[in-house]
């Protein structure tokens, strides 16, 4: 069954039970992303104090990819600061648009490496990247 | 008599595997269908033998091409029973139609009173429209200052006539508005608006994209003045479309694109134009794709239009059980197998009731079974708002599929909601 290279255990675990979902105060910035193809939106908060990420805080509708991606997301950059962050939405893209054919960097993306399937499905990939693109113009917005 | 095991067996692409050794189960056709070696075979054989230039090249293989070009309006104007042939316009597809008779209103060239649209002029179209049939006639109704009205859709997926009377009104000009929906697979009653815009004297234009494919379509029976389709949807090649309009219409409204071979003469500073149809075939055309829609026309005349029909009827029947026997699952349009065609979107729940979204039904149908579906808004986002849903999932049926691929639908769903429980 080729779907398991998709849905992995992992992207199922984090659709059913998302972290860190809900919009909370403070926040340094908010933005709304959406993917026009398929109508998944995103409402995204980031806190910031001093080049450290404190909360990352969404709410959003769409599919389990883009949703898993978002819990994925808040997990990886909570708590981090916002250059390590970066570092990892910039691994993340990169994987994601690579067709399938980029080696993933496990030590950089930690359970985001469970998305790798993804890549292979074109029409998908703007899913798991809808997060994280809204997370990178947030914390733009917020310096 | 029609045999489905042996209509499979002219699409080569129904026998493939797919990767993983799954076979296909393709219920997509409302988005594009599958060709028939028949349509296949005549392309080829073009391409090989005959291609050249139509209308302008004056040698041994321009008569050929001319000549199965021309064969090939002959065969699409019998399949929907034009009066003439030069009724029939190819375009690149449904939507360069509907564009074409979008853009013949309210332009300063069209002296014709029925095509001057203004400010307190009005544009019918409906909830249920492609963005095809939507977007050229907003873009109109900015380019003159119209105003862009529309039917409702009920519940039940069917148009809203309880206001027919205030809504196609005297300063209605045209209304336009689709066949059969290619979302809820609703079959519109023409004859009551058709009615209302002879009365007031507007003009009126189906998008009959879906319909064509499915079922016998008369032009003259249905009366409207100008009906547009597409090759994809019925065996055919992409690329090719087609305008069917009333010929004293066409010849009131101006060119659209101008170029090559539309024209009669031309100076520096003017011209005058060829006579339908060629006056709205600016530039060389898609010449095999034409060729390839002729004989899709044909091959589907062989079988036959009242069987194509009679089959998708049995089997939305047999979908439309087989579907709501699974609990969760919401078709969106008509439940009931009247005025109705092969296309059947819905929404699906998991068994604790939580929404699956439409992208994750259709990418674990696909991955696990091999059943290609259509998942998103199908090109009609104004109409999944109206139902308060952003996508759905839609299976579309078409004269190859069999009711054992509804039964691998069916038991695809359920896994679905197993994954996603």
């Amino acid at each position: 069954m080729i779907a398991e290279s998709m849905y992995q255990e992992l992207i199922l675990e984090h659709y059913k039970h998302p972290q860190g979902r809900g919009l909370r105060d403070p926040f340094d910035a908010e933005v709304h992303h959406v993917n026009p193809t398929c109508g998944d939106e995103i409402t995204l908060r980031v806190k910031v104090d001093e080049g450290k990420v404190l909360d990352v805080s969404y709410e959003g509708q769409g599919c389990s990819i883009s949703q898993a991606a978002a819990s994925v997301l808040h997990e990886l950059a909570t708590g981090s600061t916002v250059e390590e962050s970066l570092g990892v939405v910039d691994e993340f893209t990169r994987l994601m648009q690579g067709r399938g054919q980029v080696e993933a960097d496990e030590d950089v993306l930690g359970d985001a490496v469970a998305f790798a399937g993804v890549a292979k499905y074109p029409a998908r990939v703007k899913c798991a990247l809808l997060s994280w693109m809204a997370y990178k113009d947030a914390v733009v917005r917020s310096a | 008599m029609f045999d489905v095991d042996l209509i499979r067996k002219d699409f080569p692409v129904l026998s493939r595997e797919l990767p993983g050794g799954r076979s296909l189960v393709y219920l997509d056709s409302g988005n594009s269908s599958q060709k028939p070696n028949q349509v296949i075979d005549t392309m080829r054989d073009h391409l090989a033998h005959h291609y050249s230039n139509v209308g302008r090249a004056h040698h041994t293989l321009g008569a050929e091409s001319t000549a199965a070009y021309e064969d090939a309006r002959d065969a699409v104007a019998a399949f929907v029973k034009a009066p003439s042939r030069d009724e029939v316009i190819f375009t690149k597809n449904a939507s360069e139609a509907l564009n074409l008779v979008a853009y013949a209103f309210g332009n300063p060239i069209a002296t014709d009173e029925r095509f001057r649209v203004g400010p307190g002029d009005e544009i019918v179209i409906s909830e249920m429209e492609h963005h095809s049939n939507i977007v050229p006639w907003q873009l109109l109704a900015q380019r003159t200052g119209a105003t862009l009205r529309w039917f409702k859709v009920t519940d039940e997926g069917r148009l809203d006539l309880d206001g027919l009377d205030d809504l196609v009104n005297e300063r209605t000009k045209i209304v336009s508005i689709v066949h059969q929906s290619n979302v809820l697979g609703t079959v519109n009653s023409v004859s009551p608006i058709l009615a209302r815009a002879r009365q007031v004297g507007a003009l009126m234009m189906l998008d009959a994209s879906q319909s064509v494919p499915h079922m016998p379509v008369d032009v003259t029976e249905l009366g409207v003045d100008f009906v547009a389709f597409t090759g994809h949807k019925m065996v055919g090649p992409s690329g090719i479309g087609v305008l069917w309009g009333r010929r004293e219409l066409l010849d009131a409204m101006p060119p659209f694109l101008g170029g090559g071979e539309m024209i009669e003469a031309v100076w520096m500073d003017r011209s005058t134009y060829a006579p339908v149809p060629h006056k709205f075939e600016a530039g060389t055309p898609p010449i095999v794709e034409a060729i390839g829609l002729g004989a899709a026309a044909g091959y589907l005349t062989g079988i036959g239009m009242a069987d194509v029909k009679a089959h998708e009827k049995a089997l939305t029947g047999y979908a439309l059980d087989a579907l709501g026997e699974i609990p969760g699952l919401k078709v969106i349009g008509p439940r009931t197998n009247i005025a109705r065609g092969g296309t059947i979107s819905f929404t699906l729940k998991n068994l604790s009731g939580d929404d699956i979204h439409p992208h994750d039904v259709g990418q674990v149908l696909d991955d696990a079974f091999g059943i290609a579906v259509r998942v998103g808004h199908h090109c009609a986002r104004p109409l999944h708002l109206r139902f308060g849903i952003p996508a759905t999932t839609r299976a579309s049926l078409y004269l190859y599929n069999t009711t054992d691929e509804i039964d691998a639908l069916a038991r695809g769903l359920h896994h679905v909601q197993k994954v996603f429980g």
